[in-house]
C-alpha cells in the first residue's frame, strides 16, 4: 500500500519534470524566434548590398526602382521626423493625462480612463488612417491652404494620437510607482500638489516616463497602415510639413506587392524593414539602460 | 505663497484640460465612425459577397476570415505563450538564460508588424509553402500575439499571492499540480481579460496580414479551409480605400470602421469589464 503511494508520487515527481522541460521550451522558442527573424529579414535585407552600395541606399535620395536607383534615405528622414513629431505633439498631452490619472483623478475618473486607454490600444490603425484620411487631411487642405494636405503634419497628429495609450499607461505606473514618503515628506513641508508633482514625483519616475516616450517611438516608427494612408507616398524628401512624402513602413506596403522576391528591388524592401527592425531593437536596448524594461 | 497656490489651481486644470482631450479625442473618433458607419450596415452588407466594380458589395467572407484568422491565431499562439508564461513566473531564476528569453520577448513585442508580416512571407510562403492564405495569416498573426501573451500570463500569475502555492505544497502536492489546481485557476479572471484585449488588438491588424493573409477571399462564403484565401475586415478597408474599384468604396469603408468598432466594444467592454470585477471579488485587491 504504502509502496504504490510512493510509486505513485515517483509518477508524478518525473511527470513534473518532463513539464518543466516542456514549459522551458515554450520559453526558450522567444529567443528562438527573435533570432529567426533577425537572421532571415537581415539576410534578406543585405543580399542588397550585392546590387546597391549602402551609400546609394542610405545616403541618396532618389528612389526609381525602374530605373536602377535605390535611395532610401528621403525615407529614413519621412520615418524619423513623423516619430519625433508625433512625440513631441503626442507626449506632453499623454504625460498630463498620466499625472492625472495618478494623482488628481477621483476614483470613478480614473476607473473611466483605464479602459478608455485601452480602447485606444484597440482601435485598428487601419480606422486611425481612415479617420485621418477623411477628416485631418481635407481639414488640412482647407485650413492652411495648401494643395493636398497629404504630409507629415497629418501623419505625425494621427501618430501622436496612437501613442497616446502607450505613454499615459506607463507613466502612469511609474508616477505612482513612487513611494509614497516622498510624496508625503514634500506635502508636510508645505509644497502644493502641484510643486509635488514637478519637484519630486515626475523627477522619481523619470525612467518609467522615458521608457514610456522610447516605447511610443517604437510603436510610431512601426506603424504601417494610419501612416500609409495620410503621408501621400511620394517618393521625395519632405520640403515641408504639408508636402506628400513617405516612410520606410509606407513604402514597403505600397510597394511589396508588385515586386519579385529576390529581386534587387524585393530585397531593398526587406532592407528597410531591416532597418526598421534595428532601430526598434536599439529601442529595447536603450530602454534595458533606462533601468526599468517593461513593454506594452 | 499665493502664487503657488494659483500655479497649483493652472496645474490642475490643465490636468483636468488634458484629461478631458484624452476622453473627447476618442469619444469624437468611435461617435464619427460609428455615425458613419452604422447606417450603411444591413444584412446585405454583412453577409454579402464583395464585388470588384459594381456599387452595393458585402463583407461577409472578410468577416469570417477575420474572425478565422483570428480564432487560429489565438489557438496556435495561446497555449505556447501560456507556457512561456508559466515558466517566466514559477520556474525561472534570476540567471543569464532567463534574461536572454525575457530580452527576446520584449524585442518580440516591439517588432513592427510589418517586419513580421515580412518575416512571414519569408517564412510560411516562400520557405513551407503554404501560399498566401488564412494558415499563413494567422501563422504570422501568432507572432504578434505571443510576446503580448506571455506578458499576460506572467502578470497574472504573480498576482496569485505566495501562500496560496505554500499552502497547496505545504499539502504534498508537486509543483505542477500546485500551478494546474491552484495558481492558473486564481489567475484566470486576470488571463481573460489580457487574451480579450489581445484578441481584440488582433482583430484590427493589417500590416501583418496583407502580403500573408492577401488581399482577395475565397469565392464561397464560409470557407474552412486553411489554404483559401483570407482577406480580413480591416485589410479589405485598406484595399477599398487604398486600390479598390468600386464606386461606392467610401460607404463599403465606412461599414467595415463601423463593424471593427463594434467588435473592438464588445471585446473591451463586454468580456472584460465583467473579468475586472471578477478579479476584484477574488483578490480583494484595490487597483
Amino acid at each position: 500500500m504504502k509502496a504504490t503511494t510512493l510509486d505513485y508520487h515517483r509518477l508524478r515527481l518525473g511527470y513534473d519534470r518532463y513539464v518543466r522541460y516542456l514549459l522551458f521550451v515554450c520559453a526558450f522558442l522567444m529567443t528562438f524566434i527573435i533570432l529567426s527573424i533577425i537572421i532571415f529579414v537581415g539576410k534578406q535585407g543585405l543580399s542588397t548590398f550585392a546590387d546597391v552600395s549602402p551609400v546609394e541606399f542610405f545616403c541618396n535620395t532618389k528612389w526609381d526602382p525602374g530605373d536602377g536607383q535605390y535611395g532610401a534615405l528621403s525615407f529614413i528622414v519621412g520615418s524619423l521626423l513623423a516619430t519625433m513629431l508625433a512625440v513631441v505633439i503626442g507626449a506632453p498631452l499623454g504625460l498630463t493625462g498620466a499625472v492625472f490619472m495618478a494623482k488628481i483623478a477621483p476614483p470613478w475618473l480614473r476607473e473611466v480612463m483605464r479602459p478608455a486607454t485601452d480602447l485606444y490600444v484597440a482601435i485598428p490603425s487601419v480606422v486611425y488612417g481612415f479617420i485621418g484620411l477623411t477628416i485631418m487631411v481635407p481639414f488640412i487642405r482647407t485650413y492652411f491652404h495648401v494643395g493636398t494636405g497629404f504630409g507629415l503634419l497629418a501623419t505625425s497628429i494621427i501618430l501622436a494620437v496612437m501613442i497616446l495609450p502607450t505613454i499615459i499607461s506607463i507613466s502612469e505606473d511609474a508616477i505612482r510607482a513612487v513611494p509614497r514618503p516622498l510624496e508625503e515628506a514634500s506635502l508636510a513641508l508645505g509644497a502644493t500638489r502641484w510643486q509635488t508633482i514637478r519637484r519630486v514625483l515626475l523627477p522619481a519616475a523619470m525612467p518609467g516616463i522615458l521608457t514610456s516616450i522610447v516605447l511610443a517611438m517604437a510603436r510610431a516608427v512601426g506603424e504601417t497602415m494610419a501612416v500609409q494612408m495620410v503621408i501621400g507616398n511620394t517618393p521625395l524628401l519632405a520640403k515641408s510639413l504639408f508636402t506628400p512624402t513617405s516612410t520606410l513602413t509606407s513604402e514597403i506596403v505600397i510597394e511589396m506587392g508588385n515586386t519579385p522576391f529576390g529581386s534587387a528591388w524585393g530585397n531593398s524592401l526587406f532592407l528597410m524593414a531591416l532597418v526598421l527592425l534595428s532601430l526598434s531593437l536599439i529601442m529595447i536596448v536603450a530602454i534595458r539602460r533606462l533601468g526599468r524594461g517593461r513593454v506594452v | 505663497m499665493m502664487s503657488a497656490r494659483i500655479c497649483d489651481k493652472i496645474a490642475t486644470g490643465a490636468a483636468w484640460l488634458a484629461a478631458a482631450a484624452i476622453l473627447g479625442i476618442l469619444a469624437s473618433f468611435l461617435i464619427y465612425m460609428l455615425y458613419k458607419g452604422l447606417p450603411v450596415l444591413s444584412w446585405q452588407f454583412i453577409t454579402g459577397m464583395p464585388s470588384d466594380m459594381r456599387a452595393g458589395g458585402g463583407v461577409g467572407p472578410e468577416l469570417f476570415n477575420s474572425f478565422y484568422i483570428l480564432v487560429l491565431s489565438m489557438v496556435i499562439s495561446f497555449p505556447v505563450a501560456l507556457g512561456a508564461g508559466i515558466y517566466l513566473a514559477e520556474y525561472a531564476g534570476r540567471d543569464r538564460l532567463t534574461d536572454l528569453i525575457r530580452l527576446s520577448t520584449e524585442m518580440l513585442a516591439t517588432v513592427p508588424s510589418i517586419v513580421l508580416g515580412l518575416f512571414g512571407m519569408i517564412i510560411f510562403i516562400n520557405y513551407l509553402g503554404f501560399g498566401i492564405g488564412i494558415l499563413s495569416g494567422a501563422l504570422t498573426l501568432s507572432l504578434l500575439n505571443i510576446p503580448v501573451l506571455v506578458r499576460v500570463t506572467e502578470e497574472s500569475l504573480r498576482t496569485v499571492p505566495a501562500y496560496y502555492r505554500e499552502a497547496s505544497l505545504a499539502l504534498g502536492a508537486t509543483k505542477w499540480q500546485t500551478i494546474w489546481r491552484v495558481v492558473l485557476p486564481n489567475a484566470l479572471p486576470g488571463l481573460i481579460t489580457g487574451i480579450t484585449l489581445t484578441a481584440g488588438r488582433a482583430m484590427g491588424e493589417t500590416a501583418i496580414l496583407i502580403f500573408t493573409a492577401g488581399t482577395t477571399v475565397s469565392r464561397q462564403l464560409g470557407d474552412f479551409d486553411v489554404f483559401a484565401a483570407g482577406e480580413t475586415l480591416a485589410v479589405h478597408l485598406w484595399y477599398v480605400m487604398g486600390i479598390g474599384l468600386v464606386p461606392d468604396r467610401a460607404d463599403i469603408a465606412n461599414g467595415i470602421g463601423a463593424l471593427l468598432i463594434i467588435t473592438i466594444l464588445v471585446f473591451n467592454l463586454a468580456f472584460t469589464i465583467p473579468g475586472r470585477i471578477l478579479q476584484k471579488k477574488m483578490t480583494g485587491s484595490r487597483n
